[in-house]
């Protein structure tokens, strides 16, 4: 089956009188692993759910899936398949009865439903325990399972709903390979929902951050990392630094002056003005004892005295807190080596930044 | 001296789990053992034989009441269900406010047994009934509802559809919601939907249901012998026994047969429900979709709830004209109504009422003393064997108090209890050992269920600040069941309260008799129709208030149980 778009316009929906989605606008393209990032009650699960026909009915918009408007369909009539975050497997059928559940549910002859839950579960390697029981499964194969029997159906799109969040840690690095695998291999339309940043990074092409029932920004995941359009998205998305204060002209050029005065390098075209400034920690460098200087600022450096308030070793990386001398806080990453000279709470330190690697938002 | 402790704790509960070992073994086991012994024993020769059986198959009577009994049981399994589906399938659908008074239709089994209300089921549904002769003055025409057999099944079935209902609705309610949405997502929906998920889903809940009524129905002595229906298996075994002796091989054939059957019925819901612990593949929960009823499909639900519901209270009703009505024959209501049923039930009842709460409540108080020590052995001990007091304790739901009352009669009749001088089989205790040995699963249900909420964690607590085990379950784990073992309390005493059948074969003298039995005696007559409806009544209110208790008790005991969860809960934040 040729994979579809799906778009959706300015949909709301709302729990009684609760408002969920505020206007949602989203255009997933054909083919495209699609994520759905955002903290806990942002609605991912309501917009998912949405498009699969489940929840209460939106009191706006629209839901285009290839050229159809699905939003006044029911559920069985939307082809949209979806794996369930517990996944919802039938404890009193067997997984063969389980996966041939939907191709009986569209009277598909007995042969080619044979024939088809066969390759369905030999495309996830599940074909040796059809006749098992869901409870006699682990948790992964249990997801393979749920991921068959959706896709079997051949299914427009694949919705999928937090479905690594109950395996663990290794099982879900393996799964996430295995699932984007299938995706390609199918190259269906999919959207996944998830709380782990690390997996939408690892498999999306695109992905859009929700909060409050609104869609952030839609970019990929790169895009987003870097140039976060407001300060939600950059905070959500790995650790960021923010100082607050303004734009300025200085001797030709743009400064950004921290309300503590902090001084910052920022591209020639930015506009003055109040703003915050953006920077990841592991942008940040320590530099040795002492040379500080506002000079460095116009050639694209920035660097600021301080003085480390605490360490803490994450692995690969230290990840030091400064104290910079106007009370501002910073954090700065520095990569792991063994042997490496770590700086003791208390010990004075100099950080540096690039121009290009401070972003400036306005809000 | 740690282990010295330890070594004598173990050894106190051994000791404990003895006793209550002695005491199933004597008044359960080897009676009903004894029962069976005889039913295979040739009364002339004294050996093992098969002819007894030979005998009650060769006897078109008996051979009669046996299918009479299978066909009822089943009936009764059909016609409940048939009440059952529909309330159950509003409650859990639907955001419907009915569904508060349907759940309270689940208490009516406990609180009013079938035989109390079947004479004012005659009154209305009889072939003279208040209905047909409506229906005859209206329409011309009657239907047969209280006709033989159709009679008990319609009695069986109003009362004990709630053990459908309550299970059917617990399990339609465990359904994790995302079951029913993954169907509709590959296509399902409707009643296709309903058949190949949401039914399956439903299975165990339901057999486990019609299981206890095919058992109690299929077990009961009063319904049928007040109905006058003499030709079904616990009738004649009774009459076999009271008219003839406990010589008589025919009422130990039935009695084994009796407890076949119900075996057998718990062993088909057993098989229904092995392995499909659904609920833990589940992990929402939260049950099945529910959606609001547009305006028309409001009212055909109440109609559907008002009709049933009619049906469901009519013996209640029934019941109340009665005891009120002055006389009542041929006529749709009672002639007139007056209250002197009720001065003389209480001018002259007064012994069955304080018998009564004697028995029923010594009988209620060794049950969770037995079910406390049970449920503490085989959950909290490594004894050996401990299983066997659970199943013991279980077990006797499937011997019918007929089959008790017999075996007692058996085994005690020659038993000269000292002092008193008197068999133990018709000294008035031996009735309240049967009200025990009768009510302990339920008691042992609710301590089990208690116990099982008491963390062990809390136990330790106390043994490693230096309590021994006896004062550990003194101090520590009574007071925390306390609300569990009074809820078992008050459900043993409730339905001991209503007990007739082993009550029948045991009471040797009006002295001794409780309420059942009074009600039993008096509804056989028609003029003590009114005084027996008084006392019925009386027996509902005693009983329904007890329910009502034991349903605070175990609220109340959840409350608190939740508000402690809370602040562990705050306290961890
Ligand atoms: N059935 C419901 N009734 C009322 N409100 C609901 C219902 N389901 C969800 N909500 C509300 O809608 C909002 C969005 O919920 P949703 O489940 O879509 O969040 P989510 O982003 O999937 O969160 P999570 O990451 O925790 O799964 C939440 O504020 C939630 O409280
Ligand atoms: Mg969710």
């Amino acid at each position: 089956m040729q994979s579809q778009r799906i778009l959706i316009e300015d949909l709301h929906l709302a729990f009684g009188s609760t408002e969920v989605l505020k206007g949602i606008d989203l255009e997933i393209r054909p083919g495209e692993f699609f994520a759905f990032l955002g903290p806990s009650g942002s609605g991912k699960s309501t917009l998912l759910r949405a498009i699969a026909g489940f929840g209460p009915k939106p009191s706006r918009g629209r839901i285009v899936i290839g050229e159809e408007d699905v939003a006044g369909l029911p559920p069985w009539e939307r082809n949209v398949g979806m794996v369930f975050q517990n996944y919802a497997l039938w404890p009193h059928m067997t997984v063969w009865k389980n996966v041939a559940f939907g191709l009986e549910e569209r009277c598909v002859p007995k042969a080619e439903i044979a024939a088809r839950v066969e390759e369905a579960l030999q495309l996830v390697g599940l074909l040796e325990l059809a006749q098992r029981r869901p409870s006699q499964l682990s948790g992964g194969q249990q997801q393979r399972v749920a991921l068959a029997r959706t896709i079997v159906v051949r299914p427009r799109v694949l919705l999928l709903d937090e479905p690594l969040s109950n395996l663990d840690a290794n099982l879900r690095v393996q799964m996430r390979r295995e699932l984007l695998r299938l995706q390609r291999e199918l190259g269906i339309t999919t959207i996944f929902v998830t709380h782990d940043q690390e997996e939408a990074n690892t498999t999306a092409d695109r992905m859009a951050v929700l909060d409050q029932g609104v869609i952030q920004q839609v970019g990929t995941p790169m895009e987003l990392y870097d140039a976060p359009v407001n300060l939600f998205v950059a905070g959500f998305l790995g650790s960021a630094n923010r100082i607050r204060g303004r734009v300025v002209a200085e001797a030709g050029s743009r400064v950004f002056r921290g309300a503590g005065g902090v001084v910052l390098p920022v591209p020639p075209d930015e506009a003055e003005g109040e703003a915050w400034a953006i920077f990841r920690p592991q942008n940040v460098r320590l530099l040795e004892e002492g040379d500080a200087s506002t000079e460095k600022v116009r050639q694209g450096v920035a660097c600021f005295a301080g003085k480390v308030l605490r360490a803490e070793f994450l692995g690969s990386i230290i990840r030091y807190a400064l104290v910079l001398e106007d009370e501002e806080e910073i954090l700065l990453d520095e990569p792991h080596r063994p042997g490496q000279h770590v700086l003791r709470e208390g010990e004075r330190a100099t950080a540096c930044i690039d121009a290009q690697a401070v972003r400036i938002l306005r809000q | 001296m740690m282990l010295a402790a330890q070594g004598r704790m173990q050894w106190g509960a051994a000791a404990t789990g003895l006793s209550v070992l002695l005491v199933l073994l004597v008044f359960f086991v080897v009676p009903v053992a004894k029962v069976f012994y005889v039913a295979f024993l040739d009364a002339q020769t004294g050996e093992l034989t098969l002819v007894n059986f030979l005998d009650f198959f060769r006897t078109s009577l008996f051979r009669e009441s046996f299918f009479n009994s299978l066909y009822v049981a089943l009936m009764s399994v059909v016609v409940a269900t048939i009440i059952a589906v529909p309330l159950a399938y509003f409650t859990t659908r639907f955001n419907f406010t009915g569904a508060a008074l349907i759940h309270t239709l689940g208490v009516i089994p406990l609180i009013m047994p079938p035989f109390v209300g079947a004479v004012a089921m005659q009154m209305l549904f009889g072939a003279n009934g208040s209905i047909n002769l409506l229906l005859d003055e209206w329409f011309g025409f009657t239907i047969p509802f209280m006709e033989g057999l159709n009679g008990v099944i319609l009695v069986e079935s109003i009362h004990y559809f709630p053990f459908i209902l309550i299970n059917l609705s617990a399990s339609l309610s465990n359904i994790d919601r995302a079951m029913e949405e993954a169907a509709q997502n590959l296509g399902a929906h409707g009643f296709r939907l309903f058949r190949r998920v949401v039914f399956p889903l439903a299975m165990p809940g339901f057999a486990a249901g019609a299981a206890l009524v095919f058992l109690k129905v299929f077990d009961d002595l009063g319904t049928p012998l007040l109905l006058n229906v003499n030709n079904m298996l616990a009738p004649q075994a009774y009459l076999r026994i009271s008219s003839i002796g406990i010589a008589d091989p025919m009422g130990y054939v039935i009695s084994v047969i009796l407890v076949v059957f119900s075996l057998f019925s718990l062993w088909v819901s057993f098989l229904a429900t092995r392995g499909r612990d659904y609920a833990s593949v589940q992990k929402g929960g939260g049950g099945l979709m529910k959606r609001d009823l547009r305006t028309w499909e409001k009212v055909g639900a109440w109609a559907v709830i008002v009709l049933i519901l009619i049906v469901v209270l009519s013996p209640h009703i029934g019941l109340l004209l009665l005891s009120f009505g002055t006389i009542w024959s041929f006529s749709v209501l009672p002639d007139a109504f007056t209250v002197k049923h009720y001065q003389e039930v209480f001018t002259t009842a007064w012994p069955y009422i304080a018998n009564t709460l004697l028995y029923a409540g010594l009988a209620a108080l060794l049950d969770v003393i037995l079910a406390t020590a049970i449920a503490y052995v085989v959950w909290r001990t490594n004894l050996p064997g401990r299983q066997v007091l659970d199943y013991l304790g279980t077990a006797a739901v499937a011997v019918p108090g007929v089959v008790l009352g017999i075996g007692y009669l058996r085994m005690f009749h020659d038993f000269n209890v000292p002092l008193v001088n008197e068999p133990l089989a018709s000294w008035w205790v031996i009735i309240v050992v049967a009200l025990m040995i009768r009510r302990l699963p339920y008691a042992l249900r609710a301590c089990t269920a208690a116990l099982q909420q008491v963390s062990v964690a809390l136990e330790e607590a106390a043994q490693n600040l230096g309590a021994g085990r006896f004062s550990t379950v003194r101090r520590i784990v009574v007071p925390l069941m306390a609300g569990g073992i009074a809820a078992g309390f008050v459900t043993a005493f409730a339905t001991a309260a209503v007990e007739l059948s082993a009550v029948l074969i045991l009471v040797s003298k009006e002295s001794d008799a409780p309420l059942a039995y009074g009600i039993y005696v008096y509804m056989q007559t028609a003029a003590g129709r009114g005084p027996g409806a008084a006392l019925g009544v009386l027996a509902v209110i005693i009983v329904g208030v007890a329910t009502y208790l034991s349903h605070r008790f175990v609220e109340r005991t959840r409350a608190e149980r939740e508000a402690a969860g809370r602040q562990a809960a705050t306290g961890a934040a």
